[in-house]
């Protein structure tokens, strides 16, 4: 028998059961389409996570303290208290770590801010003026902290962009943190929102003022550096890392601190976006082999159903290939049919979510080409066991079963 | 029981013959389960014959049908079609077989429900390189008297009608041989008159026919008549005798034995 008659009767067949042919086809279009979307959605996150760290500078290395055990209490990464201030002035001495171009010692807290009537909760930071260009940020309006600031542990605070709006606090006002007075002085420029944490919701005061009044004095939390170019990042890491465990005295031993860099950052973001869209694509993809499985159930059926129609065509002259083919053809048929309606649905809803739901999507081509080989390749696969029953049918078992 | 009369070097001399069976057997299943539905059967049947089959059900006439339209092989013995040993060839050399030399009738008509008449005649050139189908097949409807129904289906047409479609499809490849399997089964005495007259026709025009049925009446039709009981062939008779040859319930046919094995040429 010719293809195109073997292409011609298989669709034929298909045609008589349309709704079945649907049905069918149903399970093929929503694995494709699964895939193509989860595989877009994981992308499209990837690259928001690799653009938001690669935003921040690559160039920056962050320093933390190591772990405290206290009483046999182990207290996890950070929990120490070993960083000093002296640490920072150290590294920023230019003849010990001529890499190193900023150096910013951090404290954190949470702080309730007042402003006459209105308050706001936010992450309040004790910092230098290097503070700005290890975080590559900018200043809006006003001005940031100045080393006189500092030295003076002057009551003043800087603004990001969203509390001073949602503070309703303009330059000048005096606001209150834990009960201190502080004069607002600058406002940052708004980065946008970064995902884990609003960027632009925080307020920086002078390192020293924190430490008298909020954390306590002494300790340092963390020390931002930024190297004086991406390619120095290297020799900076160690240069603070000798530095640093020179002026700790540890000579061989466990460093009591880490240093950590945002290109190391990057690429574990990217391994866990990476397995993540893995994980997802993989869900897609077993519920495409579900969708295979019901192909070659109904392609069952349908040689059980016509197993009369097989034996005629036997005796008429059919050889056992002849019937291989057009049942194959006819598993081939319904899942190309499946994957192709299944790209139009992946595509279509790669169009729509993102307008409804906000959710990014980015469909390559890649994914698209790949769901669908796979949903032809799964009709072939499990078309060819109904197929080899309806090749092997006797023709008289097959003409008596009418 | 019977043997056959005729030496075999005799059968496999004859030139003119189309279907020589040699000691055909056929046995389903294997070890204490196994059926023998073809004891040791010898036939010869000469090209342009008209020879119906005769026999009870469970007489072996279905296998000897199945055998005969190469759809099923004997296990033991020899089957020479048109001088060609068949009785070892593959599922697709059967299948070509089939499909040039052997147009099949069924009793249940097998026409596929979906198809226009000449669509259902088309198919077994579906099966061959074969050009300007649907002019054979408007030809040989209307060789049964169907031209005015060829884009009916099946499901619009009487009994009778769907198996004239049926005998069109068996003869739109020109066979040899026309295998009509109880044709008249499931028709009015009416139908079955016609189908049977047109068989009658097609043996007239040249073509050989074997007619396989279990009724006497039916078999008269045929030039000669062979009749099978528990897998073997136990007579050779004239038409006319059919009718003697139906055995009282419960009792062997008297002239069974002694009758010969081969149908009288």
């Amino acid at each position: 028998m010719s293809w195109i008659h073997t292409v011609q009767t298989g669709l034929l067949s298909l045609l008589g059961h349309r709704l079945r042919s649907v049905l069918t086809t149903l399970g093929i279009l929503f694995g494709v389409a699964a895939v193509i979307c989860t595989v877009g959605i994981g992308q499209a996150s990837s690259q928001s996570v690799q653009a938001r760290i690669a935003s921040l500078g690559t160039n920056l290395l962050t320093v933390t303290p190591g772990s405290s055990v206290s009483g046999g209490v182990f207290g996890g990464a950070g929990s120490a208290d070993t960083l000093t201030m002296a640490d920072a002035r150290g590294l920023a001495s230019r003849d010990n770590a001529p890499d190193i171009a900023a150096v910013a010692p951090v404290v954190q807290t949470r702080g309730t801010i007042v402003d006459g009537t209105s308050n706001w909760s936010t992450t309040v930071t004790g910092s230098t003026p290097s503070w700005l260009q290890t975080n590559a940020r900018t200043i809006g309006s006003g001005e940031f902290l100045s080393n006189q600031d500092v030295s003076s542990a002057a009551q003043k605070v800087v603004l990001g962009a969203t509390t001073a709006s949602d503070l309703g606090a303009a330059l000048g006002d005096t606001v209150t943190i834990h009960g201190i007075a502080f004069q607002v002085v600058g406002v940052l420029q708004p980065v946008g929102g970064q995902g884990f944490a609003n960027q632009d919701d925080l307020a920086v005061i002078p390192i020293t003022t924190a430490q008298d009044e909020l954390t306590g004095p002494g300790g340092v939390q963390r020390i931002l550096l930024s190297a004086t170019s991406v390619d120095t990042t290297g020799s900076a890491y160690l240069e603070a890392q000798q530095l640093l465990m020179q002026t700790h005295g540890i000579g061989g031993g466990t460093a009591d601190f880490q240093i950590t860099s945002q290109s190391q950052v990057l690429s574990t973001a990217q391994a866990v976006t990476q397995t993540l869209t893995i994980l997802l694509a993989s869900v897609a993809a077993i519920s495409l082999l579900v969708g295979g499985i019901g192909v070659m159930n109904i392609m069952l059926v349908s040689v059980t159903e016509r197993t009369a129609e097989i034996g005629l065509r036997k005796a008429l002259g059919a050889t056992p290939g002849d019937l291989f083919r057009q049942f194959v053809i006819e598993a081939a048929a319904l899942t190309g049919l499946g994957g192709v309606l299944g790209v139009a649905t992946g595509l279509l809803v790669g169009a729509v979510l993102p307008r409804l739901a906000g959710v990014a999507m980015d469909i390559t081509l890649a994914p698209v080409v790949i769901a669908l080989a796979v949903a032809v390749s799964v009709g072939l696969v499990f078309g060819v066991y109904p197929a080899v029953r309806a090749a092997r049918l006797a023709p008289i078992e097959a003409l008596r079963a009418q | 029981m019977a043997e056959p009369a005729v030496e075999v070097g005799e059968v496999a001399a004859s030139p003119e013959s189309l279907i020589q069976l040699d000691r055909v057997r056929k046995v389903y299943g294997s070890g204490p389960a196994a059926v023998v539905a073809l004891d040791s059967v010898s036939l010869d049947v000469p090209a342009g014959d008209f020879l119906a089959v005769m026999g009870p059900s469970g007489s072996g006439k279905s296998t000897l049908m199945h055998i005969l339209g190469c759809l099923d092989s004997p296990t033991t013995g020899a089957y020479r079609f048109g001088g060609e040993d068949v009785s070892r060839l593959t599922e697709s050399e059967l299948a070509y077989v089939r499909n040039r030399r052997i147009g099949f009738v069924f009793q249940q008509f097998h026409l596929l429900p979906r198809l226009t008449a000449w669509r259902n005649v088309e198919l077994p050139l579906l099966y061959r390189e074969a050009g300007q189908r649907r002019e054979a097949a408007l030809h040989a409807l209307d060789q049964v008297g169907l031209a005015d129904r060829v884009e009916h289906r099946p499901t619009e047409m009487s009994g009778g009608q769907q198996q004239r479609v049926a005998i069109a499809r068996a003869l739109v490849t020109d066979p040899d041989l026309i295998l009509a399997d109880e044709p008249t089964g499931n028709l009015d005495s009416g139908s079955s008159y016609e189908i049977l007259a047109m068989l009658r026709r097609l043996n007239q025009d040249g073509r050989t026919v074997v007619l396989i049925t279990h009724d006497a009446e039916i078999a008269r039709t045929a030039n000669r008549v062979v009749r099978m009981l528990d897998g073997n062939v136990v007579g050779g008779h004239s038409p006319a005798d059919a009718l003697l040859l139906v055995p009282p319930p419960g009792h062997p046919p008297a002239d069974g034995p002694e009758g010969g094995g081969t149908a009288g040429r």
